[in-house]
C-alpha cells in the first residue's frame, strides 16, 4: 500500500467507525474491503488480470465461506445482502470501463460485462455444485486447501509462476517470450490463503483431526458459525489484506460483533498508533533500504566492515518496514473497532531464538505451531525409536523451512528457514545443557546470559537475512565470506 | 487528575503548528543547508560532482551547489605545500559519462602522477553534465575559493550558443547565483529572463521545498554507499553508440551556413570565466567525434554540421590569440571508435589520450613561465 491508499484507508476507517453501527458497520467494511482488493492489487502486464486476480480472491472467499457454512445459511437475510454488496460492487467496477475514460479503481481497463457476467454464472455453478456434496467432509475441505496450497506454491514459486504466466499468455494468443514470474502478483495471497486455511481446518469435523488444538477451540465454541459478511470481511479485511497480521476468525467476529462506535480516545490511540507506523516505514525504512543489502551490494561492497553495516541496514530495514505496516493495519482496523493481534514486540532484543520467534511476525509463527509443528510432533512422537533430538530437530527443520517456503518457493528461502531451525533446535539444547551445568540462580550469571544471547541472538537472526534477502545462495555464501574477512 | 486531550484540540494544534512550521522555513532560505554534509568527515568526499537517478548509481542530481560541492573531495582536502592544484571545469565528458572515477580525465592525470612547477599535480574534476558556458561559469566561479593552482577549461561549440545558457537544470534552477555572475562579471543576460525559476514565498515554504530537502538527505544517505562501493555512476553492460550516420542537415540551432555564428555565441561568459581566476587557466576545445558514415561530408557528428563548427575553431583561435590566453585546440586527438554513446565522451582510451596532452600542456605551462 502507497501513502495514497494508505490515507484513504484511514479516512474511509474514520467515516465507518464514526457514522455506522451494527450490522451497517459490517456491510460497511465489507464493502471497503471488497473495493480494497481491486484498488490495491498493483498492476500485472497480462490483460484485465488485475480485475481477475481480485475476482478470485472473493471468488475463494465465497466457495470457502459455502463449504464451510450450514447447508441452506445463503438464504438468511444478511448473508444474501452480502453476497448482493459483492456482486454489486464487482458490477459497478466493470461498469467504470464504460462510464471512466481511464481505469478507476482498478490499474487498468476492465473486461467487458458480459465476460464478468459468465464470471458469476461460474460462480454460481460452482456454488451449487458445492451444494450437491456433502458439505464439511473431510474430502472436500481438504481438496480445498489442496487447492489453496497449490496456488500458493504457484505464486510462490518463480519457474512454475513464469510457466502459468506463458500458459495464460499462450490462450489470450500474447507473446510468451515477455512472460515473467512477476506477472502473477496476487496482493495478500499468501494472508488470504492462511485465513482460508485457518477455517477450513478448524471446520474440520474427520476424526484425524479431532486431536488438533483448533478442533479444541471448536469443541470449546471458539469458532463460531460465521456469517457471509463476517466471514469475508474477515478474510479481505482492508486494513491487514497487504501485510496481516493473520488473525484468527472467532477473535476478529467477537470485535466485530461488538457494539462500537468511535470514540474520541479510541481515535487519538488509532492516530498514535498510525503515526508510529508511517514514521517507521516512510521515513527510517525507506531510508534504511538505500543502504541495505541486496544482490547489487553483494557483489559491490570492498570491505568487512561495510558489508556489516549494510547487513545491519537490511536487518533494521525489515523490521521497521514489515513492523511499520503493521502499526498502520493495526491502526486503521482501531478506527472501526477491530484490535488486529500484534505482530512484532522487539523481537531484536530477546535473549534467545525462541523468544525472538515469539515476538516476531508472531501470527504467522502461531499459525504455523497450531497447523504444523503441533500435529507434526504429535505424529512423530508415534514413532517410538526416534530419539527425542531428533524428533526436536526434525520438527524445527521442517517447521522453519516452510515458513521459509512461505515467503518464497527458492532455495534461499528454504535455507534461511533451516538456518533459523537449525538455530532452534541448537538453542534447545544448548539451555538443557546450561541448566544442568550452571547455577543459573546467580545474578551476575543471569545478565551476562541475557546479555549475550541477546547479542548472539541478534547477530544470528541478522546473518540469516543474508539468505533471506539474497536471491542467489552463492551470492550468501560470498557475502558470508566478506562479513568474516575469508575473502 | 488526568487531564485527557481532545481530539479537536490537537488536530487544531496540528494542523497551526505545522502551517507555522510551513511557513517558517521560509526563513531558513539565506541558511545555506546544502553546507552541512557527512562528506569529508564521515564519508570521504566525491571525486565528481553528484549526477544520475539510476538507482544502482547510488547517486542524484540535485540543484544545490553548496551540496555539491560539500559533498566533492575538493572541499574536504587541505591544499599540502607540495600540491599543484588542477581544477578541471566541463560538461559531461569531462565529469565521466560511463567512466569509472579512475578512468575519467582528472583519475588519469592522477594516476600518471605528474609534477609541475617542483610540485605534485592534483587534478580535482569539477565537470558537469549538461553542456553551458554559464554553467560552467558557475562551478568555476565557487571553485576559485579553493586555491587553484591552474584551471583548465575543457570546452565544445555546444556550450556557446546563447538559447542554451540558462537550460542548464543547475542554472534555471539557481537564480540567485545567475543574478551575482551577471552583475560580476557584466554579463549579457538578464536575471529576469524567464528561464530561471525565480521562487515565489510559497515556493520556499517546507511543503514547496521538501523534494529538495529530501535530496539533501538521500545525497547524504548515498554518502555510505560511495564509502562502501566506490560506485557513484551506473554503468550499463550495452548502450547505444553515438550516432555516426545524419540527416542531410546542415543547421547549427537554427544557423544556416551563411548565417554569422559568432553573434549567436556567449563569447562574454567565456571572457569572464577565462579572467576569473588569478590563477592561469588554459582553454581546451574537447576532442569530437568525426564521423566517416551517412552525410558525414556534412556533418561531423550529431552536434556539429562542418561549417559551424570549422568556423568556430577559427573564431576561438583567433579569439585566444587575440588576448593571450592559453589555448588548446584538441578536436581531433580522438579517433571515432573511442567515443562511447556521445559525440563528446570518450572511452579510457580515449581519455588517456586526452590526459597525456593535457598532461604536458599543465607541465609545459611551468616549463615555459
Amino acid at each position: 500500500m502507497g501513502l495514497t491508499q494508505i490515507f484513504a484507508s484511514i479516512l474511509a476507517a474514520s467515516l465507518v467507525g464514526a457514522l455506522t453501527r451494527g450490522t451497517t458497520r459490517v456491510f460497511s467494511l465489507l464493502a471497503l474491503s471488497v473495493l480494497g482488493v481491486y484498488w490495491f492489487q498493483p498492476t500485472i502486464p497480462l490483460r484485465s488480470f488485475d480485475f481477475w486476480i481480485p475476482s478470485l480472491s472473493l471468488l475463494l472467499v465465497t466457495l470457502t465461506w459455502f463449504i464451510t457454512s450450514q447447508s441452506g445459511a445463503w438464504r438468511a437475510r444478511q448473508n444474501i445482502l452480502g453476497l448482493s454488496i459483492i456482486v454489486g460492487l464487482i458490477t459497478l467496477i466493470d461498469l467504470t470501463r464504460y462510464i471512466f475514460p481511464d481505469p478507476f479503481i482498478t490499474t487498468t481497463t476492465p473486461p467487458r460485462l458480459i465476460i464478468v457476467i459468465g464470471f458469476f454464472v461460474f460462480t454460481a455453478f460452482a456454488v451449487s455444485l458445492l451444494a450437491t456434496l456433502s458439505r464439511r467432509i473431510a474430502l472436500t475441505l481438504s481438496l480445498a486447501i489442496i487447492l489453496l496450497i497449490t496456488i500458493l506454491l504457484i505464486l510462490k514459486s518463480p519457474i512454475l509462476s513464469l510457466q502459468t504466466s506463458t500458459l495464460f499468455r499462450a490462450l489470450a494468443n500474447r507473446p510468451t517470450d515477455t512472460a515473467s514470474a512477476l506477472d502473477l502478483r496476487w496482493l495478500g495471497f499468501s494472508y488470504i490463503a492462511f485465513r482460508l486455511i485457518h477455517v477450513l481446518r478448524d471446520k474440520s469435523r474427520t476424526p484425524q483431526l479431532t486431536l488438533s488444538g483448533s478442533v479444541r477451540d471448536k469443541q470449546m465454541g471458539r469458532l463460531p458459525e460465521l456469517t457471509f459478511p463476517e466471514f469475508a470481511t474477515y478474510v479481505v479485511f482492508f486494513p491487514s489484506l497487504s501485510a496481516g497480521p493473520i488473525d484468527r476468525a472467532e477473535r476478529f467476529v467477537q470485535d466485530l460483533k461488538k457494539d462500537f462506535a468511535l470514540t474520541q480516545d479510541e481515535t487519538l490511540m488509532a492516530g498514535q498508533r498510525i503515526a508510529i507506523g508511517l514514521f517507521k516505514k516512510f521515513v527510517v525504512a525507506d531510508a534504511l533500504a538505500y543502504i541495505a543489502l541486496n544482490d547489487s551490494l553483494a557483489t559491490q561492497v570492498r570491505t568487512t566492515g561495510w558489508m556489516w553495516i549494510i547487513l545491519y541496514a537490511y536487518t533494521f530495514q525489515i523490521y521497521f518496514d514489515f513492523s511499520g505496516y503493521t502499526d498502520i493495519a493495526i491502526g486503521i482496523a482501531r478506527l472501526v473497532g477491530i484490535k488486529l493481534p500484534e505482530n512484532f514486540a522487539a523481537p531484536y532484543t530477546k535473549p534467545n531464538l525462541t523468544q525472538f520467534w515469539n515476538n516476531w511476525h508472531m501470527t504467522l509463527t502461531q499459525w504455523f505451531r497450531s497447523y504444523f509443528f503441533n500435529p507434526f510432533n504429535r505424529w512423530i512422537r508415534g514413532y517410538k525409536n526416534v530419539p527425542a533430538w531428533l524428533m526436536l530437530l526434525i520438527g524445527q527443520l521442517a517447521t522453519m523451512s516452510l515458513i521459509g517456503l512461505w515467503h518464497g518457493a527458492t532455495v534461499n528461502f528454504i535455507l534461511w528457514g533451516a538456518w533459523h531451525g537449525l538455530g532452534l533446535f541448537l538453542q534447545n539444547r544448548w539451555s538443557d545443557f546450561a541448566k544442568t551445568r550452571f547455577n543459573m540462580n546467580n545474578p551476575r550469571l543471569q545478565t551476562a546470559l541475557q546479555f549475550g544471547g541477546t547479542l548472539l541472538t541478534f547477530h544470528f537472526v541478522a546473518l540469516g537475512w543474508v539468505f533471506f534477502a539474497l536471491s542467489d545462495p552463492s551470492l550468501s555464501w560470498q557475502v558470508f565470506m566478506k562479513l568474516f574477512n575469508l575473502l | 487528575m488526568e487531564i485527557k486531550p481532545r481530539l479537536f484540540t490537537v488536530l487544531l494544534k496540528a494542523t497551526l503548528l505545522f502551517v507555522l512550521f510551513n511557513f517558517a522555513f521560509i526563513l531558513t532560505n539565506n541558511i545555506p543547508l546544502g553546507k552541512f554534509t557527512l562528506y569529508n568527515s564521515v564519508f570521504p568526499g566525491r571525486e565528481r560532482f553528484p549526477f544520475g537517478e539510476h538507482p544502482h548509481a547510488y547517486n542524484l542530481s540535485l540543484f544545490n551547489l553548496d551540496a555539491m560541492f560539500a559533498s566533492h573531495i575538493l572541499v574536504g582536502t587541505s591544499k599540502a605545500s607540495d600540491e599543484y592544484r588542477v581544477l578541471l571545469i566541463g560538461d559531461s565528458s569531462v565529469w565521466g559519462t560511463l567512466l569509472t572515477p579512475e578512468q575519467t580525465l582528472a583519475g588519469q592525470l592522477n594516476s600518471s602522477a605528474i609534477s609541475a612547477c617542483g610540485k605534485t599535480v592534483r587534478v580535482y574534476n569539477l565537470g558537469y553534465p549538461y553542456i553551458s558556458l554559464m554553467q560552467e561559469l558557475m562551478i568555476l566561479d565557487e571553485a576559485l575559493q579553493y586555491e587553484p593552482d591552474m584551471v583548465v577549461w575543457l570546452t565544445t561549440l555546444e556550450s556557446f550558443p546563447r538559447d542554451k545558457q540558462f537550460g542548464a537544470p543547475l542554472v534555471a534552477n539557481s537564480p540567485d547565483r545567475v543574478r551575482d555572475l551577471i552583475f560580476k562579471y557584466e554579463l549579457n543576460g538578464s536575471p529576469n529572463d524567464p528561464a530561471l525559476n525565480h521562487a515565489s514565498t510559497w515556493d520556499q515554504t517546507f511543503v514547496s521545498q521538501r523534494r529538495a530537502l529530501a535530496d539533501l538527505i538521500r545525497l547524504q544517505i548515498y554518502g555510505a554507499l560511495w564509502s562502501s562501493t566506490g560506485i557513484d555512476q551506473f554503468y550499463p553492460e550495452n548502450y547505444e553508440r553515438a550516432q555516426t550516420d545524419f540527416e542531410a542537415d546542415d543547421e547549427f540551432h537554427g544557423l544556416k551556413p551563411s548565417a554569422s555564428l559568432r553573434d549567436t555565441l556567449s563569447l562574454d561568459i567565456l571572457d569572464a570565466g577565462m579572467n576569473a581566476a588569478d590563477a592561469p587557466t588554459i582553454l581546451v576545445n574537447e576532442p569530437i567525434l568525426i564521423s566517416n558514415g551517412i552525410n558525414s561530408d556534412i556533418r561531423y557528428n550529431f552536434f556539429y554540421p562542418r561549417w559551424a563548427y570549422d568556423e568556430y575553431r577559427l573564431m576561438l583561435d583567433e579569439y585566444t590569440s587575440s588576448r593571450g590566453l592559453h589555448y588548446l585546440d584538441l578536436w581531433d586527438l580522438v579517433p571515432m571508435e573511442e567515443f562511447t554513446n556521445s559525440s563528446v565522451h570518450l572511452t579510457p582510451k580515449g581519455e588517456a589520450m586526452l590526459a597525456n596532452k593535457v598532461g604536458e600542456a599543465i607541465q609545459n605551462f611551468c616549463a615555459m613561465k
